[in-house]
């Protein structure tokens, strides 16, 4: 059986100094983007997605979890956040930590029930924990249906930094976003991110070396869905709304393609994929439906042909750990 | 009482629905090891196949009980042949992102030229009305659309468990190699079951589309409810799938009566159930 990522490199030489080469053009990148005319709101969304994109990509990738729910911790968390800043008047902060706070009780439960099967079951059950959610915040008032969660609030970060300052705003995310994926580079280089990948190559024989291998792949369940869910309150504050867009499973999918197009198992694949897709998004509004035929295309396509996706063949190119 | 009944006779129509996909679903990955994400797309395919041959071809109901499972199917097995047949031999879960990425393309070629509202398509003559069964009274054509998919379901059920060409099929299943040491053309044998599976779902859809109308996406979230009824069931047992199927439509029927509120999750609360009771699902093998 082919795994499903490319590690015919990990033990490349100095892979992370390749890396934190990589970081560095990256970070440098994303922070003169102010300063470039290009249009702040779409990095922003597309940042989210970036984070949102590593979280699902440290389940698959590393663990070999596909979650086809993961819109389920972006959905909860926006709802949580929008509702504390909204209702509750709490101050970003706080509805920030709410929101992420709830995405990790969401993790736990649905990861306890998600991990007693593997596989296709896995992703089959997580779909189906997404979509159980997506009907509850239907009916559930605080949500309010079809028109969502409207209106929010930015108010200051710490009492100090004007959110509704676009400059601002960019910076207060690319810092959340900065932080979300440094957490997700350092597990997956922790011991535990090694246990994780043995687990992704041999289950069995993982269990039989003695590691409790469910409670790795739960904690890497709540982890991940811990961050999607910091990736969602820090959406709210981009979009201004909490929607019932965001627990649907076309966002699921769509998480799943913009990992798959970046690069399954890569660090910057979910990253590179995410402003692919977003970008692709914001050029095709004008034509309706013909943007989900695309992604179609595009999920076809990676699967059959570009399985290593962007990074991952840039990384075979280049011999080097990306 | 009688609002009862109707909504008995409602869950048992979504069973039906339920067990001809679940069944399809259960046949191809017991040969191909793929979850087919494109079943419900592929399901509404059937319903826009009857469709166009009543509104092109002036081809009725009945022809096309038979015209478009074979249509659909056959379309289901170019499908196979060019696309899913290279992904033998890679992880299971690459099937899962192809046939979900087939779902998309399918569907939204559908939503663009028919929108995302329902077409209408008329019950045949000869099942129009309905009869008082003194209890209730019963439509004819849902009455017939649950004792048809029950004869085609256990027809399914005698193909695979009690004829040759099932004998061989479930041997395949658990030796490929084997098999085709004997002489047997696996290849072909897992195509063929792909148009099998996808011809079902078709017939579900040409089953319902006089009462739940012809949409671009009825397909899209049924689908989702019945990989949380093959989770449940298991996709060891055929018959399991079959009684699952119907079980949990009947279930949803009585849901929708008792609290109606819970009419869309019952199904997926029942799953977190079984998961936490018994994880391999109600006829599933250990995996």
């Amino acid at each position: 059986m082919t795994a499903l990522t490319d590690d015919t490199l990990a033990a490349a030489p100095h892979a992370i100094r390749d890396e934190m080469i990589a970081f560095g053009i990256m970070t440098a990148l994303l922070l003169i983007v102010p300063f470039t005319g290009v249009y702040p709101f779409f990095v922003m969304q597309a940042l989210c997605f970036a984070l949102l994109a590593c979280s699902f990509n440290l389940l698959i990738g590393y663990g070999g979890l596909l979650s086809f729910g993961h819109a389920m911790f972006l959905g909860t968390a926006g709802y949580v956040s929008a509702h504390a800043l909204k209702v509750w008047g709490l101050t970003p902060e706080l509805a920030i930590l709410a929101g992420t706070a709830a995405a990790a009780g969401l993790g736990v439960i649905t990861g306890l029930i998600a991990i007693r099967r593997q596989g296709i079951y896995f992703a089959m059950i997580t779909l189906a924990l997404s979509q159980l959610l997506y009907f509850i915040y239907l009916q559930t008032p605080f949500t309010h249906g079809e028109d969502g969660i409207q209106g929010i609030p930015q108010g200051r970060l710490f009492g100090l930094l004007n959110l509704s300052n676009p400059t601002v705003l960019y910076y207060v995310i690319l810092a959340g976003f900065l932080i979300g994926f440094l957490l997700i580079f350092r597990t997956i280089n922790s011991p535990f991110g090694e246990v994780l990948k043995a687990i992704r190559e041999n289950e069995q024989r993982a269990i039989s070396l003695g590691y409790k291998t469910d409670q790795y792949k739960l904690l890497a369940f709540i982890l991940s869905g811990t961050l999607a869910g910091f990736a969602g309150a820090l959406k709210v504050f981009v979009a201004q709304n909490a929607s019932l867009t965001d627990v649907h499973w076309s966002m699921s999918g769509e998480i799943v393609l913009m990992t798959l197009v970046g690069g399954l198992g890569t660090i910057f694949g979910p990253v590179v994929g995410a402003f692919v897709i977003t970008a692709m998004q914001q050029y095709l509004a004008g034509y309706g439906q013909w943007v989900t035929v695309i992604q179609g295309v595009i999920f076809v396509a990676c699967v059959l042909a570009f399985r290593r996706g962007i990074i991952g063949e840039i990384a075979h190119l280049l011999r080097r750990s990306l | 009482m009688q609002a009862l009944y109707a909504q008995l006779l409602v869950g048992l129509i979504n069973g039906s629905f339920y067990a001809l996909l679940s069944l399809g679903l259960a046949v191809i990955f017991g040969m191909l090891n793929i979850i087919n994400f494109a079943h419900g797309a592929l399901y509404m395919m059937g319903a826009f196949c009857a469709y166009f041959l009543l509104n092109l071809l002036n081809i009725g109901y009945w022809p096309a009980l038979i015209l478009a499972p074979i249509a659909v199917g056959i379309f289901g097995m170019i499908l196979e042949r060019t696309m899913l047949q290279w992904l033998s031999g890679l992880d299971h879960l690459y099937g899962l992102l192809l046939t979900f990425g087939m779902a998309l393309i399918i569907q939204g070629v559908f939503q663009n030229y028919f929108g995302s509202s329902g077409l209408p398509y008329s019950i045949p003559d000869a099942l129009k009305g309905g009869m008082n069964l003194g209890f209730m009274y019963l439509p004819i054509y849902r009455g017939w659309v649950v004792i048809f998919s029950l004869v085609v379901c256990l027809a399914t059920w005698y193909l695979i468990e009690r004829t040759r060409l099932g004998a061989n099929l479930r041997a395949a299943t658990e030796n490929p190699t084997l098999v085709r040491a004997f002489g047997i053309n696996v290849p072909r044998m897992i195509t063929l079951t792909y148009g099998l599976g996808v011809g079902l779902a078709a017939l579900a859809g040409v089953l319902s589309a006089p009462i739940n109308q012809v949409r671009p996406l009825m397909g899209a979230d049924l689908i989702i409810v019945v990989f949380a009824v093959v989770v449940i069931g298991g996709m060891g047992s055929i018959m399991g799938s079959i009684v699952t199927g119907f079980a949990l439509g009947v279930i949803e029927g009585l849901t929708k009566y008792f609290y109606p509120e819970a009419s869309n999750t019952v199904v997926f609360v029942l799953m977190v159930l079984v998961l936490l009771v018994k994880p391999s699902g109600l006829t599933g093998r250990a995996n």
